[in-house]
């Protein structure tokens, strides 16, 4: 498995034109993908508006421990994009004047911001709800983070790790060698401080996406395997399996590209594409920060490079009513957030 | 055509309405319900499927079912485990008509 992003081995798909480009092609025979901008227009959304600001989803820096094979975000060792203090104050202070419930850190590993730690105590100090996307390895890859479980405990931060599967052989296979068996220790260490034990009040939910180029199973079935698995096995508990579609874009579009699985993909959420979902796709009451501060509909319009369509574009002009009102920017890859039982950072929509 | 088999006429499977409409609605609609949750998983169902994809030596069937599985969770261990049900009731089936093999040569040997 490659150890360097795509941007840290300069590959043409680092650059998001070039991803757009890919995605607004007809394919092979000259047919042209049906866009889904249309689509959604079809079924009455036009334009397509949000519902509320509910979520705030901060990526606070693309630097990460792990160089996994479909990581949206290109994230990896090699990337030094990372978060300041004096963004994250501009985060604080939007917040204040706006109607956000939760926040949702994530990365990169979001652990490896140096300012992480002040960042979540300054939240918490806030009353947000905040959830944290750790990747489990991270707890055990230097000592200075092995007391995360405890800190997380502290904040009563929701933890959300990555698992794509049970077994050693598919996990490793996505996220790198010896990833499942640290994975497995973190597990336990987070459930020893409390973390997916019953009344605890600490949340520890778990996130599947496909190993490859194929749609996820229904998230209920597979929560109960992996419960009955880990459980049996290594005496995990966890809350929820939340099941997400691979969105094909960034690392992911290259390993569908190079693999000439591309078309059959794109053909397979097209074919999926499920209107009852359209309604519920994470957009609509969320708003993505981008380690620079500027604003994007998602965090996959943030890695294409997809600012909100408001006049004000960055965390430091935060206009409620403006972010509220904006039309939401779609592009052919959001069929992901659509196909099947749908697709968002908390799992299955429909 | 250049062969029997072409991948680009698996997407095309509902197509046979064209020629046969009512038969193939109610074909396509007891299949999807065969396919439903039931007192078998779907998983199952999809394991059952790939095993008799592979007994009945069908292409279309092997990759839709290859799919079928991983979408149903199945993994590639059970997935084998399942080509093996399917390889050893093959096997089986030859091998017990050496029964009847036998009853034959012992029917019209002294």
């Amino acid at each position: 498995m490659s150890k360097k992003s795509l941007k840290g081995s300069n590959h043409d798909f680092s650059d998001s034109f070039i991803q757009l480009d890919v995605l607004n092609r007809p394919s092979a025979n000259g047919e042209k993908f049906p866009s889904f901008k249309e689509k959604v227009s079809n079924l009455g959304f036009k334009p397509f508006k949000p519902t509320g600001i509910d979520i705030l989803q901060v990526n606070v820096g693309k630097m990460c421990n792990q160089v996994c094979k479909h990581c949206h975000v290109d994230a990896g060792p090699d990337r030094k994009e990372i978060m300041t203090r004096e963004t994250m104050r501009q985060i604080l202070e939007a917040i204040k004047i706006s109607k956000v419930k939760s926040v949702d850190l994530t990365g990169g590993a979001p652990e490896m911001n140096p300012e992480f730690r002040w960042f979540v105590e300054e939240l918490s100090a806030l009353g947000c709800h905040i959830l944290v996307r750790c990747n489990l390895t991270i707890i055990l890859a230097n000592p200075k983070y092995n007391d995360l479980p405890a800190f997380f405990k502290k904040h009563k931060v929701e933890v959300v790790s990555s698992l794509p599967h049970f077994s050693a052989k598919r996990t490793d296979a996505q996220r790198g060698e010896g990833v499942f068996e640290k994975s497995i220790k973190a597990l336990q260490l987070l459930n020893a401080v409390g973390y997916g034990m019953p009344d605890s009040g600490l949340a520890l939910n778990l996130v599947y996406n496909p190993s490859g180029a194929f749609l996820p199973p229904g998230q209920e079935s597979l929560e109960l395997d992996f419960k009955r698995k880990l459980r049996s096995e290594y005496n995990i508990e966890f809350n929820s399996l939340f099941a997400i579609t691979n969105i094909p874009i960034s690392r992911f579009l290259e390993y569908l590209v190079s693999t000439g699985n591309y078309e059959a993909y794109m053909d397979k959420l097209i074919g999926a594409f499920n209107p009852e979902t359209v309604s519920g796709v994470m957009c609509r009451n969320t708003i993505s920060v981008g380690w620079d501060g500027y604003l994007f509909d998602c965090d996959f319009n943030q890695m294409l490079d997809l600012k909100v369509g408001t006049k004000n574009q960055h965390i430091s002009e935060f206009d409620t009513n403006a972010l509220e009102n904006r039309n939401i920017i779609l592009n052919q890859h959001c069929y992901g957030c659509t196909a099947g039982a749908g697709s968002s950072c908390g799992g299955e929509i429909a | 055509m250049n062969s029997y088999y072409d991948p680009a006429d698996l997407p095309k499977f509902g197509e046979i309405a064209e020629f046969q409409p009512e038969l193939a609605k109610k074909f396509f609609s007891y299949y999807g319900d065969v396919f439903k949750e039931g007192a078998l998983t779907a998983r199952e169902k999809a394991l059952i499927a790939l095993a008799v994809s592979h007994a009945v030596q069908c292409p279309y069937c092997i990759e839709a079912y290859t799919e079928g599985c991983l979408e149903k969770g199945a993994d590639e261990e059970q997935m084998m485990e399942a080509v093996h049900v399917a390889g050893a009731i093959q096997a089986g089936s030859a091998l017990v008509h050496g029964v009847q093999m036998m009853n034959k040569v012992k029917e019209i040997t002294m």
